[in-house]
Formats: structure tokens, C-alpha cells, sequence
């Protein structure tokens, strides 16, 4: 098969299937269609709460699919034993962030079920990088770890609210936001003061071992540090430690990362580890995975092809029509893209008109 | 050349902004001239800036158009963008309140209409103290709701209050301070992070002065 006109979503979505094969990752196909109730039960698991919903010939009230992980830990065995390793390449239909429709997106990915430990985490962190690595040379993988986050903002005893707050705050980097957080409640400084170096550090392991000496954390920190150092050794500082990436806690526990490529302005990856999340389904595994967000790869392609076209094949009434196929043929046969016509159309850009 | 894309906002509050960024070392002398350029380069800093329409801030960070950006936070509570802030720039300094006017009793019997152009400020507000309102939202001229019986209260922006005065209305709750602040698009803190990092540290040593 001739790959050089597929376009760079189609080329990727072909080198990841690849790539999830050669770790033993199978695909896992699944129907465009779920119950709604799934979702109802688990909405804020969601990118978007808008879903197209349907009644089925049984007068059941079904979904089209927004979102891939939830139907795949819904069929997962309520406990998995090893490790099951699956990928996807699943539309899913949702209104993307910001967006004001609904949209049918391109989505890659892979779940990771069962008795998950460091390896399988490793493993699924080296992938997400040479995901992204298939994308672009320029990458950025961030990774957090919200066990640690968690562990710091649990002994500060908050309400529910203030947590919520606090969260959003470190979402944004925003240390000034921290610190109105927890302004009217009796939070210890020394713990404030550790998400504020945390969110803004830009060091690596010993930086964030540095700032939680003697927290409760401290242990969480070691571990993940031993992960990260590995990850080091084969993409260097395209990996990095960035506890700005908070994903909902009901869901995600642990190792949490989003994915950044060059000429992109959102994440194109995002992940994590999600026991929780099986918790709620009422399976007792843990899990991690990610997803690709395939629909974003269109902005790589905005630096067009100059020509639409490498010959226009122009044609008057005196040529048979068996000349011109001939013509066109043999064109086409040395690796040209020909378009034929009596008048070349004004807006089609070639690189050579030729008359027969 | 790479440049590092900067939305300010059009108006009183961008000229203040910009004049901090000048003060702190990135200054872009074309932008004082007197002409119809929508952009303005800096080659030597790799700086570009733009004046964008306040409340469109956001957007532009959000989508990338913009690496970083000057908002209020009201329209950052408002539109929730997938931003960074990163820094709170202590200028455009006033408040989101509710006003009605002087002889407003609430009626706890009917929903509390309410008009405002920060629909979600309004409902998050009335959702923690668990009152039913009915949102009218407008763009413009609010202040004639309540005075034209189209709502009982409304949820603005105050800086002097003088406009609710002329117009027989008064502050009733105040809801949340505002001020100007940073934001820079997610990704670009990634791969242009140095020099985000350098104008951050350069505002900021600006807000202390």
C-alpha cells in the first residue's frame, strides 16, 4: 500500500495500533451504542454531560458512545486475574470543550485491568511518550500523582467546598489562588506552603523529594520518583513532573498525566490510573490507561501541500479517448497525482499543464 | 522567528496592563504610535502583542491564538477557560456584587429574577445559599432591569458604585473581589516556558512595587 497520501492522523492511527500490538496490547472493538444509564451513573467521569441519547427497538433508552473506558471497565470480570491489556480506535460522540455542537470524534487509546504494580504503570507511561513521539519529536508528557496531592490536602481536614477550590487552584497553577483557598480556614502554612512549591516546581525528582521531606507524602513520592527516573532514561526532560494535573479524585487515584505536542494549543493525551473508578463499577481490579485525542491532529495539518495536483491533463476535441487514458495512466503509474480536463479549473494549483 | 503572543485588553485596563509589561522590560514602542496596526512586534524580545476585546481574552489563550494573556477574573469565573493563571496583576481592582435598588425587599414566596451578563456567577451564588432564581440574561445597560421591572436584582460589576447611585440602585451582597490576572495557554507553558516564566517573574516584581 502506497502510505504517502495518507494524511498524518491516518499515519499515526497505523503506527499506534503498531505500537500497542508489540507490548501484547489487543484491540478491542465495541458498538457505537451503550446504555444511557451508564453514563447518567457516572456523568462527571465525562468530558462533556451532553449526550445523544435514543430509544432502541425494545423501548430501552440507549447512548451513542461518549466515551470509550467506561464500556470497557463495564464488561471488564468484576475481578481480573493478571493483567488484561486492550487498545481502541473508537469514534465517540460529544461537544467538545468550549464547542456548541456535537461532534464526531476520532479517539485511540489503551486500558490496562487487573492486578496492576509498578511495571504496568512504567509501561503504560512509556507508551503514552512514544504516542505522542508518534506525533512529534516535539512532546511534552506531564505527570502527577494525585496519591501525593491527596495525602497533603486529606490532613488539612477541608470542607468539601474549599477542597473543591483548592483543587481548581492547583489546576491552574494559580499560587496565589491557593493561598485565597485556604484563606478563611485554619489550614497549617507549612502544607500550603508545599502545594505552592509542588505546583510551581520546575526540577525534577530530588526538587520534589526537597519539598516533601517529612510529610506524609514522602513515601507516594519515592515511588513515583523510581517510576519517573526510568521514564528519564528514554525521553529525558520531554517527561516531566508537573502536579498541576488534577483529574477528578472520585475517579482517579495515583499516577494522572496529560500529553503536549508543538502546534497544538490543548493536551492531545490525557490519563491515568483509575481504581476508583472500578471501585464504583463494583469490580475489584485496578487500572490505568489513556486516550489519544485524534480529532486535534488536524491542526498539524494546516502547513497545506503547495499543488493540488502534480500534472492538469489537458484534453481538446481531437484526442481519442483512449490516448487520454493511456496518458493519464502512465502518469499515474510513475507516482504522479494527474487531474484531466478540457479547461483547468481556476483554483486547482498544478505543477505542469500538459495538452494532448 | 518564533514570537511569544500576547492578548491585551482593549480599553483603560489594557493601557495600565501594557504599561506594566513596559515597566517590567518587554516593552513594544510601536504600539504608542498612532496607527491602524492590529499587531505589534518587539523582534529583538520575540514578543507580539494584540488588543483584544476584553472578554475575548480567554479565548484566545484557550485556543492558542494568544500564548499568554491579560483578564479579569470575572470573566474567568464566568467562562471556566483551560488556562493557566498565573498571576494575580492587583490592577482593574473592583468587585462582582448583587444591587437592586434602594427600595428592593426580597420575596423569598417567587423566584429571584435576576439580570446579568455572568449568568454562571449569578447561579453558583444562589445555588450556595439555595435560592430559586430565574436568570435574565443581558449584554449591556443592566442597570435598567431592575429600574424597568425586567428583574428584581442584578449581578454586575462594581468599581465606584457611582452609576448605581445616579440610577437610584445600591449594593446589596457583595459576591467576589476582582482584579486583573495572567493567564497563559496550557500548552505554550510547555514549549515556551522560559520566557513565560521571565515576564511572570517581571510582572510580579512589578505588582510589589
Amino acid at each position: 500500500m502506497n502510505t504517502n497520501s495518507l494524511t498524518s492522523t491516518e499515519k499515526t492511527i497505523y503506527a499506534l495500533r503498531s505500537l500497542y500490538e508489540s507490548y501484547g496490547y489487543s484491540q478491542y472493538k465495541m458498538s457505537k451504542f451503550e446504555e444511557y444509564d451508564l453514563y447518567v451513573r457516572n456523568k462527571s467521569f465525562l468530558l462533556s454531560d451532553n449526550i445523544i441519547a435514543f430509544t432502541d427497538t425494545t423501548g430501552k433508552l440507549m447512548a451513542l458512545k461518549p466515551d470509550v473506558t467506561l464500556s470497557i471497565v463495564k464488561h471488564s470480570g468484576e475481578r481480573e486475574s493478571g493483567v488484561r491489556r486492550v487498545y481502541y480506535n473508537e469514534n465517540v460522540y460529544r461537544v467538545p470543550r468550549g464547542g456548541f455542537a456535537f461532534k464526531e470524534i476520532m479517539q485511540s487509546g489503551l486500558e490496562c485491568i487487573g492486578e496492576i504494580d509498578d511495571y504496568n504503570v512504567c509501561e503504560v507511561l512509556m507508551l503514552a511518550a512514544k504516542s505522542l513521539a508518534e506525533i512529534s519529536d516535539d512532546f511534552v508528557l506531564d505527570i502527577s500523582h494525585l496519591g501525593v496531592v491527596s495525602a497533603i490536602i486529606d490532613s488539612m481536614e477541608l470542607s468539601e467546598e474549599t477542597k473543591g477550590r483548592l483543587i481548581t487552584a492547583i489546576g491552574e497553577k494559580n499560587a496565589q489562588g491557593i493561598d485565597a483557598a485556604c484563606a478563611c480556614i485554619d489550614a497549617d502554612e507549612g502544607e500550603i506552603g508545599i502545594l505552592k512549591s509542588l505546583v510551581s516546581m520546575k526540577g525534577g525528582c530530588d526538587e520534589m523529594l526537597r519539598i516533601l521531606e517529612g510529610s506524609k507524602a514522602y513515601s507516594l513520592a519515592e515511588g513515583f520518583a523510581a517510576i519517573i527516573k526510568v521514564l528519564w532514561a528514554s525521553f529525558g526532560d520531554k517527561v516531566r513532573i508537573d502536579f498541576s494535573v488534577v483529574d477528578d479524585m472520585r475517579y482517579y487515584t495515583g499516577i494522572v498525566f496529560k500529553g503536549f505536542v508543538r502546534g497544538i494549543p490543548t493536551s492531545v493525551l490525557s490519563g491515568g490510573r483509575y481504581d476508583k473508578l472500578m471501585e464504583r463499577m463494583g469490580k475489584r481490579s485496578g487500572a490505568i490507561g489513556f486516550a489519544v485525542y485524534l480529532d486535534l491532529l488536524d491542526m498539524l495539518e494546516i502547513a497545506e501541500d503547495e499543488y493540488d495536483a502534480d500534472v492538469f491533463l489537458q484534453y481538446g476535441d481531437d484526442a481519442s479517448l483512449e490516448d487520454i487514458v493511456m496518458a493519464a495512466d502512465e502518469m499515474i503509474k510513475s507516482g504522479k497525482k494527474v487531474v484531466s480536463g478540457r479547461v483547468k479549473p481556476e483554483k486547482l494549483r498544478v505543477r505542469e499543464i500538459l495538452e494532448i | 522567528m518564533e514570537y511569544l503572543n500576547i492578548a491585551l485588553p482593549k480599553g483603560r485596563l489594557g493601557e495600565k496592563v501594557y504599561a506594566m509589561f513596559e515597566a517590567a522590560g518587554f516593552e513594544c514602542p510601536s504600539i504608542r504610535e498612532d496607527n491602524r496596526k492590529l499587531t505589534f512586534e518587539n523582534e529583538e524580545k520575540g514578543i507580539r502583542y494584540f488588543w483584544v476585546k476584553p472578554s475575548d481574552v480567554a479565548i484566545y489563550v484557550e485556543r492558542g491564538a494568544a500564548d499568554i494573556g491579560v483578564a479579569g477574573k470575572d470573566i474567568l469565573l464566568e467562562y471556566s477557560p483551560d488556562v493557566y493563571e498565573l498571576l494575580d496583576l492587583n490592577i482593574g481592582k473592583c468587585r462582582v456584587a448583587v444591587a437592586a435598588p434602594n427600595s428592593f425587599k426580597d420575596n423569598p414566596k417567587r423566584a429571584l429574577r435576576v439580570a446579568t451578563k455572568f449568568a454562571n456567577i449569578a447561579k453558583s451564588h444562589y445555588t450556595k445559599k439555595g435560592r430559586e432564581i430565574d436568570i435574565i440574561h443581558l449584554n449591556g445597560s443592566i442597570e435598567l432591569a431592575p429600574i424597568l421591572s425586567l428583574s428584581d436584582v442584578i449581578v454586575d460589576i462594581v468599581e465606584t458604585g457611582r452609576t448605581l447611585k445616579e440610577n437610584g440602585l445600591e449594593v446589596v451582597e457583595d459576591i467576589i473581589p476582582i482584579s486583573a490576572r495572567l493567564i497563559a495557554n496550557k500548552a505554550s507553558t510547555k514549549f515556551k516556558g522560559e520566557m513565560i516564566e521571565k515576564i511572570r517573574q517581571g510582572l510580579y516584581e512589578e505588582t510589589k512595587k
